[in-house]
């Protein structure tokens, strides 16, 4: 019987895994934050899998998610979604991070594109990457306090460089 | 003793090349590059961050603003990725109307783009002919949709409004004045010795280093990956139509454009398939019985004069032709609690009236169940993906979007480094580069 | 405009015939920074022909120009990329909003958008709409050359806080009228 690559992923990583679904069809496995290397690798460089590209790396900010009904276990998500060019596979993985320790291993090394969506995330939300080679801002500017995606940033709470500050 | 220095030279964010604003740090040997560093977020607008503070329907102002030369693209994918959130499916009609639109938006996505290259390499009458052709695009874009650039056409669970009486015609004169466009240009461009020698062999990058960073779309084409969403994860009703991926071989920018003018006849035929397999939709319906424009009818009633009111039809303003309903039904999903009622439901009726509103106001509107998805369409530029989470109520909890430019832009540098630094400018120019996708 | 004194009658057709011989050269500056720039290249081209009306060649250079347009969003972080363009714009010179995020800040009102390029530089004209259509740009620009015509420039910055305009701080002291009496008086 032809394996789904989530179904791979979890006989491989049964212990690793503490939560998946696939809602939607797209399917999605929440890993522990110290599996994501073995779990990106294996993605990867398994023939079979052969997860060639990551295509998205985000953040999500769950600080009071559905008005605080709904209770998640940390505050962050890193969520990163793969795609396999030869097989024509998605898979979403997501990793989720601790508001006071933020960080989680970087992908730089397996995949290029890693590079500039850490420093997306970093800048969005201020999450670390661990081994990032150059983590620093990217959209916003050095001088910018604080991390605007995240939940308790007001959306319009201006940092202007020149100009009357409103 | 002579002795050699290298030269820091900075190339933006406002320089005539660029169409966008975008900072170059360059290191120069010479005339050749050595380095680049490439600064970006000057158009940072926080589409991320606003979108979690309208509802759904609002979104789409925003997303329009996204890549803002193919609006109607942007449009679609957040349309379907929260219809993919709802599970709901569309009307036939509605797929090909959508599918219609992203195409000529596809086309002036590339008109501008080759356009505006060739005018950086001094070829200017290019550039008003394709601007020209670009101009008929959005004359039928503004039929439809009463907008020409940033139109907010698409809505959750169907479009707008339905075609417009005679458009088909109107649409076939036009594609074949742009057809003519494109054969001038190709006159024009392929066969001109500048042109080809500043195109051939620069920038050229390899197909193995696109993948892992990650660029999609006519840029890692052209390194020979036939890779597109539309044949790979076909959405809509791509995979009832018949067009071709095309490919280049080298990965330079010759082959960039080349991909470009074979993608841009690839969705001219498309259209014209749309066209031909599109179900009929309500034809022109005699309407009978007394017709009175929707704000005397309130009038009326509000002085109690409701005897044989719920016969009238309501004439509905000008403005809102095409999407009344003897249209509503062939483009908009059945589904109450997320498509706006037809206009003669929301002005004559109570029923209706309140249906709109419970879609319109604040703490109503569509609520999709709690969830996430990741919903790819194939953008001008490559995969253009919109990841939402939703938390049950009526704002979105987050709206990602996978910009195309983002992973191209990095990537850039491997093209540059190496060539001249007037290589730059063609190269710059092949990839297409939109500010406002870039940098959200 | 007085007609009474010999110099009166001089000083008035000078300044009158200064402004005809700009209002019909306008070199541009496009600052061109998100979805406007698609409006702004359909006005420069065929269809729409701003050549017409002596503004059809875009200088890349802030010193060869006069008219700055700014088109398109101004984020907090191009702010001072704009302001150091206008700074180094030779007088005389003219400020276009194009679009409503330059005027006011449209619908972007967050943390990394100006709130209208006025509270950063003076601006003469404002040309709202998200983009404005082309005919919107060439009357924003037909009141262009009126303003030019009458020798008039915007000296003043919007100040959010009590709403109201208040003097910009500019470097040197032109003004048309000291060009005038510079001319009249060689």
């Amino acid at each position: 019987m032809l394996m789904t690559p989530l179904q791979k992923l979890q006989e491989q990583f049964s212990s690793q895994i503490t939560e998946t679904h696939a809602f939607r069809g797209d399917e999605t496995a929440v890993i522990r934050p110290e599996a994501l290397k073995a779990v990106a690798q294996f993605l990867k460089e398994t023939p079979e899998l052969d997860f060639n590209f990551l295509m998205d790396l985000s953040a999500v900010d769950y600080l009071f998610f559905a008005g605080g009904r709904i209770q998640k276990p940390f505050r962050f998500e890193v969520v990163y979604h793969f795609y396999s060019l030869k097989h024509n596979y998605r898979i979403r993985i997501k990793v989720p991070v601790d508001e006071k320790q933020a960080e989680v291993d970087s992908l730089c090394d397996l995949w290029a594109s890693a590079n500039w969506y850490e420093r997306e995330v970093w800048d969005m939300f201020g999450i670390k990457f661990k081994g990032h080679p150059n983590l620093k801002r990217i959209l916003m500017y050095e001088e910018f306090q604080g991390h605007p995606l995240r939940k308790d940033y007001p959306y319009n709470k201006r940092q202007p460089l020149i100009g009357p500050t409103y | 003793m002579t002795q050699t220095r290298e030269m820091m030279l900075n190339v933006g964010p406002s320089h005539p090349a660029m169409h966008g604003v975008i900072r170059m740090i360059m290191t120069l040997d010479g005339e050749k590059i050595k380095d680049v560093d490439i600064e970006i977020g000057y158009l940072h607008r926080c589409f991320e961050k606003m979108c979690e503070t309208v509802m759904y329907a609002q979104c789409f102002p925003y997303t329009d603003r996204l890549n803002y030369v193919s609006p109607l693209i942007n449009n679609v994918g957040f349309a379907l990725a929260v219809e993919k959130l709802l599970g709901i499916d569309i009307p036939e009609r509605a797929k090909y109307i959508r599918v219609i639109m992203s195409e000529i938006s596809r086309v002036t996505d590339h008109l501008t783009c080759v356009g505006a290259s060739a005018m950086e390499l001094g070829a200017m009458s290019v550039f008003l002919y394709m601007i020209k052709a670009r101009e008929f695009l959005w004359e039928l874009v503004e039929e439809i949709t009463g907008a020409r650039l940033t139109i907010s056409y698409v809505r959750v669970g169907g479009v707008k409004a339905d075609l417009t009486e005679g458009f088909v015609d109107k649409a076939f004169k036009k594609i074949a004045e742009v057809r003519k466009v494109l054969i001038e240009a190709d006159e024009l461009l392929t066969r001109n010795r500048i042109f080809f020698d500043r195109l051939k062999d620069v920038g050229t990058i390899s197909a193995k280093e696109l993948i892992s960073h990650g660029v999609t779309g006519p840029f890692l084409r052209a390194s020979g990956v036939a890779y597109d969403v539309r044949k790979a994860n076909p959405y809509l009703i791509y995979d009832k139509l018949d067009f071709e991926v095309p490919t280049g071989t080298q990965g330079d920018n010759l082959d960039r454009y080349f991909v470009r003018m074979a993608e841009m006849e690839q969705s001219l035929r498309i259209i014209e398939q749309c066209f031909q397999q599109m179900p009929d939709g309500p034809v022109t319906a005699d309407l009978t019985g007394e017709i009175i424009p929707a704000a005397e009818m309130v009038d009326k009633a509000k002085m109690g004069k409701t005897e044989g009111l719920l016969g009238d039809e309501v004439n509905c303003d000008p403005t809102l032709q095409g999407s009344t309903r003897k249209y509503h039904e062939a483009v908009y999903a059945n589904r109450k609690d997320v498509v706006l009622p037809a206009k003669e439901d929301t002005y004559g009726n109570i029923e209706g009236l309140m249906n709109h509103f419970k879609l319109v106001m604040y703490g109503h509107g569509i609520r999709p169940p709690v969830g996430e998805v990741y919903l790819p369409v194939e953008g001008a530029n490559g995969e253009l993906g919109f990841y939402i989470v939703s938390d049950g109520r009526d704002y979105p909890w987050r709206v990602r979007c996978h910009p195309p430019c983002f992973p191209i832009m990095a990537v850039l540098p491997k093209c540059l480094i190496g060539d001249m630094m007037a290589d730059l400018v063609p190269t710059f120019g092949s990839v297409n580069m939109i500010a406002g996708e870039l940098d959200r | 405009m007085s007609l009474s004194s010999p110099s009166g009658f001089f000083t008035s057709s000078l300044k009158h015939a200064l402004g005809w011989a700009r209002k019909f050269s306008i070199f541009q500056y496009p600052f061109v920074t998100a979805c406007c720039g698609m409006e702004y290249m359909a006005t420069n081209c065929a269809h729409y022909d701003q050549d017409r009306f002596g503004a059809g060649f875009p200088r890349f250079s802030p010193r060869q120009s006069d008219v700055l347009f700014v088109v398109g969003t101004i984020s907090h972080k191009m702010a001072p990329v704009l302001k150091t363009v206008y700074d180094q714009m030779c007088e005389p010179k003219w400020v276009v909003a194009f679009g409503v995020c330059t005027c006011t800040g449209g619908f972007y009102d967050n943390y990394a958008t100006v709130m209208g390029i006025d509270t950063i530089i003076p601006v003469d004209i404002y040309i709202p709409g998200c983009p404005p259509r082309p005919e919107n740009v060439l009357d924003g620009l037909m009141k262009l050359q009126d303003k030019i015509q009458r020798g008039e420039q915007s000296r003043t910055l919007y100040d959010p806080h009590t709403k109201k305009g208040r003097p910009a701080e500019l470097q040197g002291s032109y003004t048309i009228e000291n060009h005038i009496k510079h001319i009249e008086s060689h």
